[in-house]
């Protein structure tokens, strides 16, 4: 399994790592934004993208877009990990194609949690 | 104060412009037009008068709100002090740079510090589970004497391994000290910030003063572009009491599940 991790904090990104590592998650790649991100997604086959919302450059959001806009990479499965905590913004997420959506601050049982639950709905 | 004078500069304003006014309305009554005409221009030069006058009072304010702006230094070290604080953004990117120390150097220590607890776990069990051999007489005296030096050498590690782990937890402890320092930087920022809040908001009363005596009336175009989520995102919500802003995970998962999630 190949996750790619997307923040602009990088503190952020390694708090996600370990705790990927923690559940058994080896393979993870980091990005610091959509833009390049992107071109991550496009070449390196990568099975799960857990991103930002907020991000200098090309936000979560619209890299959501862009992922479900793309014909070879629109099945992937997204997890939103962000500290934007409006009702109007998750129901946007939600209807561009999230499949999960963790506020900022998480605890490690919610990451998991979500996590599973995506992959479950996959299988 | 000014407020009051500014009050008896209109109310005499207003009593001259009525005296002109009836008199301009008893020439045009006895059919008097230079009489009129006269009345007229004296209304005119009330007009102006106020407004020189206004406008002197304003721009005695505006120049005072504009020194304000310039926070007053009398020594050498509030200088210093205030060249500092002048680059409210400089002493943000310091809260920043040291929180990410802070929080890279605590998560160094956490994953150097994991591994040792594992390892002890796992050769405590190891030694727990032969143990219990011993205890069952199911050893052989080749294996007791194995048991015997490897619980030498746990306990030996024990000693070393908690030393380490003591170590660490006390250097996290010491990398919160931050907190301290980025919360004074912060404090200072932001009571810069309200004092040019109080200082805009004093300019804005006089500008709209000036609005007043001049008569101009703003068209206040479209200012809120609310209602759309922005796809640029719009950073943490500080106040979750809000109605449109959920409170936790639950309320996520609550709602995601209305959504069909």
């Amino acid at each position: 399994m190949k996750i790619l991790v997307v923040d602009d904090f990088s503190t952020m990104r390694r708090i996600v790592r370990n705790l990927l590592r923690d559940l058994g998650f080896n393979n993870i790649e980091e990005a610091d934004d959509g833009n390049s991100a992107l071109p991550m997604l496009r070449n390196g086959k990568f099975d799960f993208l857990i991103t930002d919302w907020n991000m200098p450059g090309m936000s979560g959001m619209e890299l959501l877009q862009a992922i479900r806009a793309d014909e070879n990479l629109k099945n992937l499965p997204i997890l939103m990990v962000t500290a934007e905590a409006k009702r109007d913004q998750i129901v946007a997420a939600a209807q561009a194609g999230v499949n999960g959506y963790v506020v900022k601050p998480f605890t490690a049982a919610v990451l998991k949690d979500k996590i599973e639950k995506i992959f479950e709905r996959i299988e | 104060m000014s407020e009051l004078n500014r009050e008896d500069i209109t109310e005499e304003v207003a009593e001259e412009l009525k005296g002109h006014a009836t008199a301009l309305k008893d020439a045009l009554d006895r059919g008097d037009i230079s009489d009129a005409m006269q009345r007229i221009a004296e209304l005119g030069e009330v007009r102006d008068r106020s407004l020189y006058r206004e406008v002197g009072r304003l721009t005695r304010s505006l120049h005072e709100a504009l020194r304000n702006f310039e926070i007053k230094a009398e020594n050498r070290e509030q200088q210093e002090e205030l060249s500092k604080m002048a680059d409210a953004s400089d002493r943000l990117d310091y809260v920043v740079r040291l929180t990410s120390d802070s929080a890279n150097k605590t998560m160094d220590l956490v994953e150097d510090t994991m591994p040792v607890a594992s390892n002890l776990r796992e050769e405590a069990n190891a030694i727990r589970e032969d143990w219990g051999r011993l205890r069952r007489r199911e050893m052989k005296p080749s294996e007791f004497r194995e048991l015997y030096r490897r619980i030498d050498a746990f306990l030996d590690r024990i000693v070393s391994d908690s030393d380490r782990l003591h170590g660490n937890l006390s250097e996290i402890l010491l990398a919160q000290d931050f907190q301290d320092i980025t919360g004074q930087v912060i404090q200072r920022v932001t009571s810069l910030v309200k004092e040019v809040e109080d200082h805009l908001v004093k300019l804005m009363v006089m500008a709209s003063d000036v609005d007043r005596i001049a008569g101009v009336v703003h068209d206040d175009g479209d200012s809120s572009q609310e209602g759309e989520a922005s796809s640029k995102g719009e950073g943490p919500q500080i106040d979750d009491s809000q109605q449109d802003v959920v409170s936790g995970q639950d309320e996520v998962d609550d709602l995601l599940s209305s959504l069909g999630f």
